[in-house]
């Protein structure tokens, strides 16, 4: 990875945007390192679309600035349209132009730029295309309209990439492949890249930081483990992996669980205890429990016990433990749970 | 100075609203649509008592009337004659169908007074039956009876265009479910088919009613007295331009006020509420025997509105030959009808599209929903009111009266609704991401509208032409009213003899117009079936 630390790709800063007087991005602030794969994710609904639309220049932005590469694309009243950004975009349904063949995809952006053969060329090269040129857009199975895309968006060589829930019209079974293939080549050309994406895994899995987006708003950006292990919020936390949420009244600057009781602070206010299933153990001393429900996935499995309070909590372990509904076990922590403000 | 105003234009649009060259050049062609109807509304305040006069006449509530029976009359028998063949050719085994389906859209190419000439000419005192038995019977031809089938023959083809695709899209799991309850077919047809078709109906019934109106030829040749015939009368013969006026008005108003019933109705229950995407074709229906009666019920249609008329114009097309009459005559009027047809058409298309985009892609715009009224008001007004208008407009505007300008002006009004309707189909099939795909690889709104929308566009953008160089063809009183001296379409050479029943003349600029509006069906049947 040649991630600058020091040099800035983008930076957004106050971004706002709305439809129809409802305000669909509020206060959008974030920078992008030279190189750096940033990945935007979020609930659908939660304008991470609209994001890459107003990076791109596809939509209005009503308030903030926006510079891509230094230079300044919105800026008050000053809006630099779409074909003078030099931003990249692979679309959710890839917008391949249905009239042309694969080569003319790929040169649409290419026009007038000298050496644009061998730009062309090396696009097609680097997304395994070489033999493909002459083919029409519609006789290409989903993965290949998908690389034709990514092609077409890296070949004039952008600034930046964009790349919009870029695996959600593929089929799962190919989707982990093609994930692979893409990010690959995106680490190939060192272009910094945006990807906006609802799937946690996706953006766990490639991105250098991720930007947890809900409701028009970023409210956490960070590396994977800082999003995944130290979640800002409740929300974070839930729809990044599963999570175990227990609330508690704090008093004596600690929390009361089922589970056990946990510092925190502000004395009167309810907080929330977030045990991820994997930190949890079964073990020979600890909090009984029952067995209601197994749900085996091969790679492991989740059990979900009751305490003997009637707390529901799930527990993730090795596929080889063998244990059914009515089994009473013990459980206990293998890891500091986080605890947070519950407000919120 | 051009480039520097064109970046400006280009410029100052902002992503997700239109430009503004966009905005003005709709603006423009929408703002043309107006003229007509005002200045038939200064004719009438101009002349204020000679208009009511005109307008508050017993004679005018009789045609009125009249108008309303004739005109429901035909779209009722129009009905009865399409939806059996709607439903034969999408719902059964019928053996050659799809050929059948295709026949039965080609009286479309017939223009009403064509097929009324030949009504006249076959069964008329001196027509062609008494002409080959040698016995003049007088057969109770015109008048109301006469316009009303001659209409309902021509005008049923839109009917099915509208008819066929709905026929095609029904649920048959619906009819299951009412036959599971213990309903007998025609029961279901009638209480679960029916109402799901009336959409498909009423817009069929709605083209044909304002064909009716506006339908000046047929009328007049069959000798009913129908609200154009009594207005173009009043305009020719007696010069009383006021008067003419006034009824064109009305006549317009009362086909507002069928366009105002028709959206109205519609507006209060919805067919496609619930219907769940990719549901099964429906099983054909095996007719057995029965599809003898078919064919005979079909075949008397097409003998009527095929056979018919280009057999009498062949037998008086060699009557006419035999008589001395030149083949040749009709050169100079068939290339003068294709200019101007191919002008017209070319002209509305370049009007539609900025309509069309607008609609569209901007639908929320504020200034779309009025321009999108104004620009379909062509659709509900009569050729005739828009042409007796421009007539007086011309009156204030010399230079333009009786010039092409002001010819193909008309016709770019009357026809922009069909050009717009095509036009929008097809754009709406261009998915916007490749829009703000091409943008973002660097080329301006200009350049991805020539570059990504129109191409792929490109078959609503033909389709609309060819209907507008079709309807264009075979349009008869505007070019009466507006044709520059000296412009002889094959239409007005059609007319003109054979409303003094100079059949042999007539026939072969009859036969030529057939021919010519055969293409762009052809065009459109070929643009369909790629689809």
């Amino acid at each position: 990875m040649n991630i600058k630390k020091d040099t800035l790709a983008l930076r957004a800063s106050g971004l706002c945007a709305s439809f129809d007087g409802i305000e669909v991005i509020s206060d959008l602030t974030f920078d992008v390192r030279e190189g750096e794969l940033l990945a935007i994710l979020g609930p659908s609904g939660c304008g991470k679309t609209t994001s890459l639309r107003l990076i791109a220049g596809f939509e209005l932005a009503t308030a903030g600035s926006l510079t891509i590469g230094g230079e300044s694309v919105i800026e008050s009243n000053n809006f630099r349209p779409p074909e003078k950004r030099g931003v990249g975009m692979v679309f959710q349904d890839y917008a391949l132009f249905p009239h042309m063949t694969v080569l003319e995809n790929i040169e649409y952006g290419l026009q007038g730029i000298e050496g644009q053969h061998q730009m062309t060329a090396q696009a097609l090269a680097m997304t395994n295309l070489t033999n493909f040129g002459d083919r029409r857009v519609h006789e290409l199975s989903g993965g290949e309209q998908q690389r034709v895309a990514l092609a077409r968006a890296i070949a004039p060589q952008p600034k930046l990439l964009l790349l919009d829930e870029p695996f959600s019209n593929l089929d799962p079974s190919l989707r982990s492949r093609v994930r692979e293939e893409l990010h690959d080549i995106v680490r190939q050309t060192g272009i910094t890249t945006i990807l906006v994406t609802h799937d946690q895994e996706e953006a766990l899995s490639i991105a250098d930081r991720v930007a947890f987006m809900t409701s028009g708003k970023i409210v956490q950006i960070g590396s994977p483990e800082e999003i995944y292990l130290q979640p800002t919020s409740i929300d974070v936390a839930v729809f990044i992996g599963e999570t175990n949420v227990l609330y508690g009244v704090v008093s004596n600057s600690s929390v009361d669980t089922p589970l056990g009781t946990f510092a925190a602070s502000d004395n009167g206010s309810i907080a929330a205890v977030l045990v991820r299933p994997e930190h949890l153990v079964l073990s020979k001393i600890g909090i009984p429990a029952t067995v209601t429900h197994r749900e085996y996935y091969g790679h492991d499995q989740i059990l979900r016990v009751q305490l003997d309070d009637t707390t529901l909590v799930r527990i993730r372990i090795d596929s080889r433990t063998h244990h059914l509904p009515g089994d009473r076990v013990m459980i206990s922590l293998s890891e500091a749970p986080l605890v947070l403000a519950a407000s919120g | 100075m051009i480039a520097a105003v064109r970046t400006f234009i280009m410029r100052s649009s902002k992503p997700g609203q239109p430009s503004i060259a966009l905005i003005l050049s709709a603006l423009i062609v929408a703002s043309l649509t107006i003229a007509p109807p005002s200045y038939l509304l200064f004719r009438i305040i101009d002349n204020s008592s000679a208009a009511a006069d005109a307008i508050f006449a017993i004679s005018t509530l009789e045609l009125t009337l009249r108008t309303l029976a004739y005109t429901v009359t035909v779209t009722a028998l129009a009905t009865m004659i399409a939806l059996p063949i709607a439903w034969l050719t999408e719902r059964t085994d019928l053996p050659a169908r799809r050929i059948i389906a295709i026949l039965a859209v080609a009286p479309l190419a017939i223009p009403t007074y064509v097929g009324a000439m030949v009504m006249i000419a076959a069964l008329g005192p001196g027509g062609m039956f008494s002409d080959l038995l040698e016995y003049d019977f007088p057969l109770p031809i015109y008048g109301f009876g006469g316009a009303t089938v001659v209409l309902a023959l021509f005008t049923y083809p839109y009917l099915l265009l509208t008819l066929r695709p709905a026929i095609g899209a029904l649920d048959p799991r619906l009819e299951e479910a009412s036959g599971s309850f213990g309903y007998g077919r025609w029961t279901t047809f009638r209480r679960i088919v029916l109402p799901q078709l009336r959409p498909a109906l009423s817009s069929g019934g709605l083209i044909i009613a304002l064909y009716t109106l506006a339908d000046f030829g047929a009328p007049s040749l069959m000798r009913f007295d129908s609200f154009t015939r009594v207005i173009f009368v009043r305009y020719e013969s007696t010069f009383d331009r006021t008067g003419a006026a006034a009824l064109a008005f009305l006549l317009a108003l009362i086909a507002l006020s069928i366009v105002a019933l028709e959206v109205w109705t519609r507006g209060r229950k919805r067919y496609d509420a619930i219907r769940i995407a990719g549901h099964p074709k429906a099983e054909q229906i095996r007719l057995g025997s029965w599809r003898w009666l078919a064919y005979t019920y079909i075949g008397t249609i097409l003998a009527l509105t095929l056979v018919l008329p280009v057999g009498v114009l062949s037998y008086w097309l060699i009557r006419g030959i035999s008589a001395g009459e030149q083949i040749s005559s009709v050169w100079q009027e068939l290339n003068e009808t294709l200019l101007v047809a191919g002008f017209a058409a070319i002209v509305t298309v370049i009007a539609a599209i900025p309509i069309a985009i607008l609609t569209v892609r901007h639908s929320r715009f504020s200034l779309t929903r009025p321009i999108e009224v104004l620009s379909y008001s062509g659709y509900a007004l009569p050729g005739l009111v828009v042409g007796l208008s421009l007539v007086f407009a011309g009156i204030h505007l010399r230079v333009l009266y009786q010039s092409y300008a002001m010819l193909i002006a008309a016709y770019v009004l009357l026809f922009l609704p069909l050009a717009i309707g095509a036009a929008r189909v097809s754009l709406l099939q261009v998915r916007p991401s490749i829009e703000d795909a091409a943008r973002g690889l660097g080329r301006s709104r200009w350049n991805v509208f020539r570059t990504v929308t129109a191409p792929v566009a490109y078959r609503g953008i033909i389709t609309g032409g060819a209907l507008v160089f079709l309807t264009t063809i075979k349009e008869l009183p505007v070019t009466l009213l507006l044709a520059p001296i000296g412009f002889d379409s094959l239409a007005v050479r059609v007319w003109s003899a054979s409303s003094e029943a100079f059949f042999a003349r007539a026939a072969l600029p009859a036969l030529a117009l057939l021919v010519l509006s055969s293409f762009p069906l052809l065009v459109l049947e070929q643009i369909g079936r790629r689809r």
